[in-house]
């Protein structure tokens, strides 16, 4: 079997679900949004705070992030592994994804229960 | 017609480069791309090309023509030919060894990791290992292939990662095995193939089943096993 330390769940079949699984709750996030900005009658700044005020909100966004996060790593992964053959450049990249990343999953937690 | 093919005699070239050649048909007959090459052979026995058969059961003589991988022997002028034109290049992704042939080790260390043979570890039968008619039809679509690399090398995730990737072909052959009601390693078989290479390097773009000269559909077998990896881990 060929083994890969830096994939996501190191499992072919564990990626491949995740990968499906946080398209979904994307697609979900994108429709409510969609449907939010297209429906609601009254769009202010103190409509859309209290949106985020919502606890039930703020899970579904910090969900979405998080699937965001995870979708982008196991694709850019891929598409790393595919055309980046020099090891030290592709370990570089995906460090610098892996960062970045996290600084936006720490920067979207704060935004959100900052508003 | 012009006929614009590969070559390279790695003894005498620097690098590959492309040979024109004009070549009229003799009658005008709508004859076989392996038929040309011979006609070519004629005119310069240096060029070099693989083939046994000459009737698309050997799968010797994959090759590019026009862009589009398939056995020179089956493919007629009449299905590639355009605007009087023919471009000849070897299976892409492979090294070339010479003119139209490539190395094809990669293709076959990837077949000869799916064990590409039935495992059975319960005592023969007195004669043989019976299957039922319905048992047996599993495997229609999957055992005629002839291993050509028509469709390994047109995969782009083969190009890419030709040591990990199994490849449509090898993946054909491994869910053959997989789907035998003879063979007693599947669980064994699925371990080797739960890694995200082997199989999930595969993107379901289907130039596999769009060039396979035996019109088989590894795509689909790549599916069914990613099924089977499913219903094993829930
Ligand atoms: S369907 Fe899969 S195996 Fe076939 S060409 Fe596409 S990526 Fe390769
Ligand atoms: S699946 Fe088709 S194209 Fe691929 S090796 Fe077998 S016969 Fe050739
Ligand atoms: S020569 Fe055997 S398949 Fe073409």
């Amino acid at each position: 079997m060929v083994t890969s330390i830096t994939s996501f769940g190191r499992s072919g079949l564990y990626d491949w679900m995740m990968q499906r699984v946080t398209a979904v709750v994307l697609m979900a996030y994108t429709l409510f949004m969609i449907g939010y900005l297209l429906f609601s009658s009254d769009l202010s700044y103190a409509s859309w705070s209290s949106l985020f005020q919502n606890t039930a909100m703020r899970i579904f966004t910090l969900l979405a992030i998080l699937s965001l996060v995870a979708h982008a790593w196991i694709g850019l992964w891929s598409v790393s592994t595919d055309y980046i053959k020099k090891t030290s450049i592709r370990f570089a990249f995906q460090s610098v994804c892996g960062l970045l990343a996290f600084i936006y999953v720490v920067w979207g937690i704060q935004i959100l229960w900052g508003v | 017609m012009l006929v614009s093919v590969y070559r390279y005699n790695p003894e005498t070239d620097d690098a590959p480069y492309m040979q024109d050649i004009h070549i009229d048909i003799p009658g005008g007959k709508d004859i076989m791309v392996l038929d040309l090459l011979q006609l070519l052979k004629e005119k310069d026995p240096s060029m070099t090309f693989r083939r046994s058969c000459r009737e698309g059961v050997c799968g010797s003589d994959g090759m590019n023509m026009n862009g589009k991988n398939g056995l020179a022997c089956i493919t007629a002028l009449s299905q590639v030919v355009e605007k009087d034109k023919l471009v000849l290049r070897p299976l892409p992704g492979l090294p070339v060894i010479r003119d139209l042939v490539v190395d094809m080790t990669q293709f076959y260390k990837q077949y000869e990791k799916v064990k590409p043979f039935l495992i059975n570890d319960t005592p023969p039968p007195a004669i043989e290992r019976l299957q039922t008619p319905e048992d047996r039809a599993e495997l229609d679509g999957l055992y005629e292939c002839i291993l050509c690399a028509c469709c390994s090398t047109a995969c782009p995730s083969f190009w890419w990662n030709p040591d990990k990737f199994i490849g449509p072909s090898g993946l054909l052959q491994a869910y053959r095995f997989l789907a035998d009601t003879r063979d007693t390693a599947r669980d064994e078989r699925l371990s080797e193939l739960d890694d995200p290479f082997s199989v999930f390097r595969c993107h379901g773009i289907m130039n596999c089943v769009n060039v396979c000269p035996k019109g088989l559909n590894p795509t689909k077998a790549i599916g069914k096993i990613r099924n089977m990896l499913l219903q094993r881990a829930t």
